[in-house]
């Protein structure tokens, strides 16, 4: 229990434990501590960062995708219209195409329907100028009396 | 047990006297060493203190320095995440209180904590085991927890009172040091005729801030010694129980686990008060009032 020499060694080697810690183990593992504080702390930033651009990038996605259903919806009002107006050109083309047709055809009718009336006027006169020619019993120079049978040609 | 060993039959007086005693080398008149003949002499070295108190100092410089050395700030080994706490811990305790930049401060407070607490420590491994190992090895003597020597607490205390002082001088000059000690707690006049007075009040001063001064490591190292100290013996008595009756044992038994139990307490909470009052006491010292 006495004050003896050990008080002046355990001086001396809490100074040498104290030394060696100051040293050697505490500003590594001081260090480590901090560099790992600040790890934690650069990777909660940027995960916020992150958070925040995906944010952004969705509501970027978000317009990119209206603009695109509204495009294409203005599209679709477009075709439509596009189509009804064909369709009505359609018609009306047919329309004007029946016209034009049905007209062709009238003309062609009629035109037909004349030749058919010369051709029938021409046998006429011709069955005409035979029986005439069997009645007067002698013949009658066509070429003579052409102007004649014309005249009556014209006349049936 | 008590009665074991090579000295014949003990009484219990002499059973706890002989765990009380430290292993001892001193010189003696004639300028020899001599083993253990040591009452009053002064140039005595308990040699199972101090080697239990550096083999305890390089456990914690091994374990420490082994942390450090292996240090990764990505992927800590748990062994690293366990000393990083400590140190972590430490390092708060000293932020909280010391405001100044030192890098004194808080490896001290670190060295302190886990020494100290180890030294401690030693108090829980049962009082026989390692003096009876001794005694088959042919040492007499063996105190194995070095914070039950006074010696071993004091000489710490003396350390942190160097400091204490050093911090003083550093931050307030010698002016400001000797300023602590005259100028409180009760202000001279220093002009008028009260100026009289002014000796014996800077005398009486004197007188209290010195005694303050010198409370601090006697308290710190007396503190620390009797909690320890009372523990051990404490410890002692109760493996006497456990060489008389088997009844009387097995409520020793009882009673040790119970006191092993509560003094876990002790030996975390006195390293922690002698880190958290060095601290303390050189916060004090390097701020002024």
């Amino acid at each position: 229990m006495d004050i003896n020499l050990t008080l002046i060694g355990q001086t001396i080697a809490m100074i040498v434990f104290v030394w060696l810690c100051m040293k050697f183990i505490w500003p590594p593992l001081l260090s480590a501590i901090e560099e790992r504080q600040e790890t934690i702390a650069h990777g909660l930033a940027a995960a916020e960062r992150g958070e925040q651009r995906l944010e952004e990038a969705q509501a970027q996605a978000d317009e990119i995708v209206n603009d695109a259903r509204k495009q294409a919806t203005g599209i679709l009002d477009q075709a439509h219209s596009r189509a009804n107006e064909i369709v009505a050109e359609g018609k009306a083309d047919g329309v004007t195409e029946r016209d034009r047709q049905l007209t062709a055809a009238k003309a062609e009718i009629e035109q037909e329907a004349n030749r058919a009336r010369e051709d029938l006027r021409g046998q006429v006169s011709a069955i005409a100028i035979a029986s005439a020619e069997k009645i007067l019993q002698r013949e009658i120079d066509g070429k003579q009396h052409e102007d004649i049978l014309g005249k009556l040609a014209q006349e049936l | 047990m008590a009665s074991e060993g090579g000295h014949g039959p003990q009484t219990t007086g002499e059973y706890i006297q002989h765990h009380l005693q430290n292993l001892q080398v001193c010189k003696d008149t004639s300028g020899e060493w001599v083993w253990n003949h040591c009452a009053g002499n002064p140039m005595t070295i308990n040699v199972d203190s101090m080697f239990w108190s550096v083999l305890l100092g390089m456990v914690f410089v091994w374990l420490f320095w082994g942390a450090a050395r292996k240090t990764s700030a990505k992927k800590p080994s748990r062994f690293q995440a366990f000393v990083e706490i400590i140190v972590d811990f430490v390092d708060s305790s000293v932020k909280d209180t010391f405001h100044g930049k030192s890098s004194l401060i808080a490896p001290l407070g670190l060295t302190i904590f886990i020494w100290v607490f180890l030294m401690n420590l030693m108090d829980l491994v049962p009082v026989d085991w390692i003096p009876e190992l001794a005694k088959l090895a042919g040492v007499e003597y063996m105190k194995v927890v070095p914070t039950t020597d006074v010696n071993v607490t004091f000489g710490m205390s003396i350390a942190v009172f160097v400091l204490i002082i050093f911090y003083t001088i550093k931050n307030k000059g010698v002016t400001g040091f000797i300023g602590d000690l005259t100028l409180h707690p009760i202000a001279p006049p220093l002009k008028g005729p009260g100026i009289i007075a002014a000796p014996f009040i800077i005398a009486f001063n004197f007188i209290l801030e010195s005694v303050a001064l010198l409370a601090k490591p006697v308290s710190l190292s007396l503190r620390l010694f009797g909690n320890m100290f009372a523990g051990e013996l404490i410890f002692i008595l109760i493996a006497i129980m456990f060489s008389q009756h088997i009844i009387i044992g097995a409520m020793g038994g009882v009673l040790h686990l119970g006191w092993a139990a509560f003094h876990v307490l002790i030996v975390t909470l006195q390293a922690f008060i002698f880190m958290m009052l060095t601290i303390v006491y050189l916060s004090l010292a390097s701020e002024s009032h």
